[in-house]
């Protein structure tokens, strides 16, 4: 019988001598395999007498032991290794450009209208939407601005064909709202109205969110109240200064117009605010009771206030636009920004 | 409205810097829009009288002048003026004067010495009328600073006055205004009866007695009409942003400015016959003082004699019986046109007058009188003659009636409390009636406030004068409810948020397009027109969103971009056999390389399918896509979009034809949807997924080429039996292998049981059953 002190040694030797998991896996056959040097002597051991075959056995087991810890120990230590070889390998350079397409982004007018109707809808405004085309009626005569008046010439206004028109404000919405709803409620109506205008300063189309508060007990303060606290959550200025003007609108009585302290200049003076200090930013007034009236609704008891404000001067603001025609030039250069 | 702040200043004078009292107007309403200096600052100018005039010794057209500016020794003066004469009065700037051009020194002028220089009107900053110097008024006082003299130092003040104010379009009006919002004492000019000389008069028939409720008529004989307007009158009209023309038209510009009144007058000698105030009679014609022939409507008012109308009433007069400078005898006239009669004419006839202006918007109907009163006593100082009396055609005035205002009302309305006294003395200083009412005031407002009818009115000329600002903002109470969320609604905002994440860019184009264009692209659809567009290529209401988001495509490639995906949403505007309909759209086009160049993705153009699935996956809907032909699409690239067997949308490549109409090389992808159909949403449901393992069975046919996926994916689910849960197309070969005209179809069908695992023979069988569709319906042949 071979020493098996001897196949251990040949073994441990092959075992160090082993560099990867296939040759450990050779290794392991060799030895411990079904023609295996330990197995084999394993098997000789039937010749022997009793007594020796338990001495010799413990020996050879002892030996297969020794083996067997050897292999494992090695074959830890080569996974490690074939681990670490795969991970080096498989290093990427991850400052490479992710694949795949590019993001697109919202056009500012609509971002600045998802903005103010968010606001608006913290504080319970729902939105209403109402045609762009319209009939005299309800962007004027039910707006209390019959025919002939002054205030008409003061909307250039687009007809059709057949006598209808594209509404001139948001504020008709408040009249097929009323005409469709009870008070109390609370709206704002943002859309696309149109003047026949076009320079510097005018596009024939813009955006314009018009508010209606109707309930008992609303006011002129109120209005203020409301109105303040939007411009300076707009503009994310708690100390943002606001006054408010007499002003006229057929629509409304009393009238008002917003001025708010120039977000550009901070009330310095600059060309944004032709150096007055102030922005006109929006028309509002206590909802006259002839429009109350052309709806059905009882001026006694309700009460309400009404907004209009220009979109595109807000979004100009707000993002320091300095053309309006910007926005309907739709160059994606200058879309990019509001990504 | 523009006036000269010192005009303003003789009537009433509240101790206000201009600043101060631009900001007062401001607040009250009447918003002022510039405050411009009369003049640029200089100083060292003052009035000299022209004592001797001596050619230059070395210089022909330059004289050599003695000039008196109220110092002890005369000055010599070096002058290249042509105008310049002996006795004149004229500005001189003394030696060390900074003008706005220039500073003036000791000079010695082609060797003659110079101490000063004589001044035209641009010099000093003002306007030049004539070559050379302004030559002053005889009475100037030698020596004053020209500075007051001229009142260089006023301010013109522009106010932008809201159509509500008509009483504020003239200095009186200003200065009521502003009495009352200062508490200022105000001094209004009242004018005694002239009394007549002669007994000249002229027949005044008014038969359109609702339009003119007062006519007062006036002759005056034996006027100068060349007399020279006063420098005070000239310098007030100027100011006011009239130019002075004649004595006999400045005097009644100068009234319309200082009373609100306008006024005419006729040039007697062409008068035939009595005058009349009638509506215009179809077919007349008028040529005005603008020298442009009105053609006139049965609804304008004019003033007529025997031969036919003479003036539009309270809009502008003819040409035919202007005041010339022969003219010797005159007809004044001061009228009271109703608003109603007036308003809108002028713009329909392209015509914006100061008196169409004051007329529209109400002038006071009591002031008619007052006004003929300070018109004729102007007359008779500046141009001479002898007045008559006045001839008056008075009809039915205007009556203010009282308005009941309730003081709780004005406190609930205005939000906050006033109390009784500050009301009544608010009301009061704004020239209104107030008498006690049971509970309430009665409040009678003067005849020149028009825009005073109702209780709200008079609620606002409370809080204009206590001040706006003065009303403490509050946030407001209401019940805290909250806002309904209809869950099966599809927010508009989720849809866009979508195709941002989906690379593309939202655009807001014109409603109003090219009707060529439109025409292309509409598939038949007739656009409405507007009739007055801003320019031709925007006259057409669009019917699709497809024409802007073209025009937005090439805006972009001619500024170098090669990719671009756009989308809007917005209204299309259609006129239906039942009225018209705005729907809202969703369109979006997609152009160029499929994905920007990078290193990790082959380069490839997009395509119908890369938009394909850009739809399939939009939040919501579940659309099918049905072959199918539009005019402005690729014939072999479109498809009809379906939701719930309606029709909703196309999707596209745009016809070649039209992609070269537009100079594009390579034809878009564009689709089109219906938001209202896309946002109506389900609410989810939950069904159980079941426990037992599920079953895959690919099959692959080989099918004509134009047989769709879509057909066979039909016949399969009809032939699928209940266990079969899904059937979807995994793979699409054409090429080696396959003949050609023909491809290779391979499907995913998954079945599974919520109550047990399956068998394989009824896998077996259910597969079977759905080759077996395929391929008799579609004579397809299993592939191995």
């Amino acid at each position: 019988m071979r020493n098996p002190n001897e196949i251990v040694a040949e073994a441990l030797a092959a075992i160090r001598a082993s560099q990867d998991l296939p040759e450990l896996e050779q290794v392991k056959i060799r030895f411990l395999g079904k023609q295996g040097a330990l197995t084999e002597l394993l098997k000789s051991l039937g010749g022997l007498s009793p007594d020796e075959r338990k001495s010799a056995g413990a020996r050879v087991n002892e030996a297969k032991q020794a083996v067997e810890a050897a292999l494992k120990m090695r074959r830890d230590v080569l996974q490690e290794a074939e681990l670490e070889r795969r991970l080096k390998e498989e290093a990427i350079d991850v400052t490479l450009p992710g694949r795949g397409r590019g993001r697109g982004g919202l056009h500012p007018v609509t971002r600045t209208l998802e903005r103010i109707e968010k606001l608006f809808g913290s504080m319970g405004f729902e939105v209403a939407h109402g045609p762009e085309i319209e009939t005299d009626f309800y962007n004027f005569t039910a707006l209390n601005i019959p025919e002939d008046h002054p205030a008409r010439a003061m909307h250039d206004t687009f007809y059709l064909q057949d006598g209808s028109l594209l509404r001139t404000h948001t504020s008709p919405v408040q009249v097929h709202y009323m005409q469709e709803h009870k008070p109390p409620f609370r709206i704002i109506a943002p859309g696309r109205v149109y003047r026949c205008d076009s320079d510097v300063t005018h596009t024939p189309m813009f955006h314009q969110v018009e508010g209606l508060w109707v309930d008992e007990t609303v006011s002129f303060a109120d209005l203020k109240g409301v109105l303040a606290d939007f411009m300076r959550r707009f503009f994310e200025q708690d100390d943002l200064k606001v006054r408010f003007r007499p002003s006229f609108f057929p629509f409304t009585e009393p009238s008002a117009e917003m001025d708010i302290g120039c977000v550009i200049c901070g009330g310095e003076g600059c060309r944004v605010c032709s150096h007055t200090g102030w922005l006109e930013v929006l028309g509002c007034g206590m909802v006259h009771p002839n429009v109350f009236k052309h709806v059905n609704v009882d001026p006694e008891p309700y009460l309400g206030f009404a907004f209009g404000l220009g979109v595109e001067r807000l979004a100009m603001l707000r993002y320091g636009v300095d053309d309006l025609r910007l926005f309907f030039e739709n160059d994606l250069r200058f879309l990019a920004q509001f990504k | 409205m523009q006036f000269p702040e010192s005009w303003l200043r003789t009537l009433v004078n509240p101790q206000l810097s201009t600043d101060e009292l631009a900001h007062r107007l401001t607040m009250a309403g009447l918003e002022v829009e510039a405050v411009e200096a009369a003049a640029p600052p200089f100083a060292s100018v003052v009035v000299a009288e022209v004592l001797a005039v001596e050619p230059h010794p070395d210089a022909d057209r330059l004289r050599v002048c003695s000039v008196n500016v109220g110092e002890a020794e005369p000055l010599q003066i070096v002058c290249g003026a042509p105008n310049v004469a002996v006795g004149q009065k004229v500005p001189c700037a003394r030696v060390g004067a900074k003008l706005p051009q220039m500073e003036i020194k000791q000079a010695r002028v082609r060797g003659v010495e110079s101490a000063g220089m004589l001044c035209g009107a641009s010099e000093i900053g003002l306007e030049d009328k004539v070559d050379g110097l302004l030559v002053l008024p005889a009475d100037a006082p030698v020596g004053a600073d020209i500075r007051s003299y001229l009142l260089l130092d006023d301010k013109l003040i522009t106010l932008k006055l809201t159509p509500n104010r008509a009483d504020c379009l003239s200095l009186v009006g200003l200065a009521r205004e502003v009495a009352a919002i200062t508490g200022t004492k105000a001094y209004l000019p009242s004018q005694a009866p002239v009394m007549k000389d002669i007994y000249d008069t002229v027949e005044v028939d008014v038969s359109a007695k609702d339009a003119c409720p007062r006519y007062l008529g006036r002759v005056i004989k034996g006027i100068d009409a060349r007399a020279e307007t006063p420098a005070w009158m000239a310098m007030r009209l100027e100011r006011s942003g009239i130019r002075s023309i004649s004595a006999p038209v400045d005097i009644t510009n100068y009234v319309l400015l200082e009373m609100g009144q306008p006024m005419h007058a006729f040039d007697l000698a062409r008068l035939r016959g009595g005058i009349e105030v009638r509506w215009a009679k179809p077919g007349e014609k008028l040529a005005l003082l603008n020298e442009q022939v009105a053609e006139l409507a049965a609804d304008m008012l004019v003033v007529a004699d025997g031969s036919g109308p003479l003036a539009l009433a309270g809009i502008m007069g003819g040409a035919a019986t202007a005041v010339q400078p022969e003219t010797i005898d005159i007809l004044l006239e001061a009228a009271y046109f109703s608003p109603e009669a007036i308003a809108g004419r002028a713009r329909r006839l392209g015509l914006s007058t100061d008196s169409s202006h004051r007329f529209e918007r109400g002038v006071d109907y009591a002031g008619t009188l007052m006004a003929m009163e300070r018109a004729t006593k102007l007359m008779l100082e500046i141009c001479g003659g002898q007045p008559g009396a006045v001839i008056e055609e008075t009809g039915k005035l205007p009556v203010r009636e009282p308005i009941r205002l309730r003081i709780p009302r004005v406190a609930r309305v205005l939000g906050m409390d006033l109390d009784d006294a500050k009301v009544r003395d608010y009301l009061q200083r704004l020239g209104l009636a107030v008498k006690e009412a049971n509970e309430a005031l009665l409040v009678t407002p003067p005849s020149y406030r028009f825009d005073l009818a109702i209780e709200e009115d008079l609620i606002e000329e409370i809080a204009r004068l206590h001040g706006y600002d003065q009303i403490a903002p509050r946030a407001p109470r209401a019940a805290a409810l909250m806002l309904p969320q209809d869950e099966t609604r599809l927010e508009h905002a989720r849809l866009r948020d979508y195709l941002c994440g989906r690379d593309y860019q939202e655009v807001i184009t014109y409603s109003f397009v090219d009707p060529d264009w439109e025409v292309a692209l509409s598939g038949g659809v007739t656009a409405l027109m507007l009739q007055n567009p801003i320019a031709s290529q925007m006259a057409a209401m669009r019917t699709t969103l497809w024409g802007g988001l073209l025009n937005a495509l090439v805006h972009n490639l001619n500024r170098q971009q090669t990719r671009v995906r756009l989308f809007e949403m917005g209204r299309a505007y259609l006129q239906e056999s039942n009225g018209l309909r705005q729907p809202m759209r969703l369109a979006g086009l997609c152009y160029g390389p499929a994905f920007d160049e990078q290193w990790g993705v082959a380069a490839r153009m997009v395509d119908f399918y890369d938009a394909k699935g850009d739809i399939e996956r939009l939040p919501g809907a579940v659309l099918e896509f049905v072959q199918a032909t539009h005019p402005a699409l690729h014939p072999g690239q479109t498809a009809r979009l379906m939701l719930n067997g309606e029709a909703v949308g196309w999707l596209g490549t745009l016809h070649h034809r039209i992609a070269q109409k537009f100079d594009l090389p390579v034809a878009p992808i564009l689709f089109e949807l219906e938001l209202d159909a896309l946002g109506a949403l389900n609410l989810p449901f939950h069904r159980s997924v079941g426990r037992f393992p599920s079953m895959r069975r690919d099959l692959a046919f080989l099918v004509d080429q134009d047989i769709s996926a879509s057909s066979l994916l039909a016949t399969m689910r009809e032939a699928a039996e209940p266990i079969v849960q899904d059937v979807e197309i995994f793979d699409l070969y054409q090429g080696q292998g396959v003949p050609a005209g023909q491809k290779s179809l391979a499907f995913r069908i998954v079945m599974q049981d919520t109550e047990r695992t399956l068998t394989e023979p009824e896998v077996e069988a259910a597969v079977a059953k759905i080759a077996e569709a395929v391929t008799s319906r579609h004579g397809a042949k299993l592939r191995a």
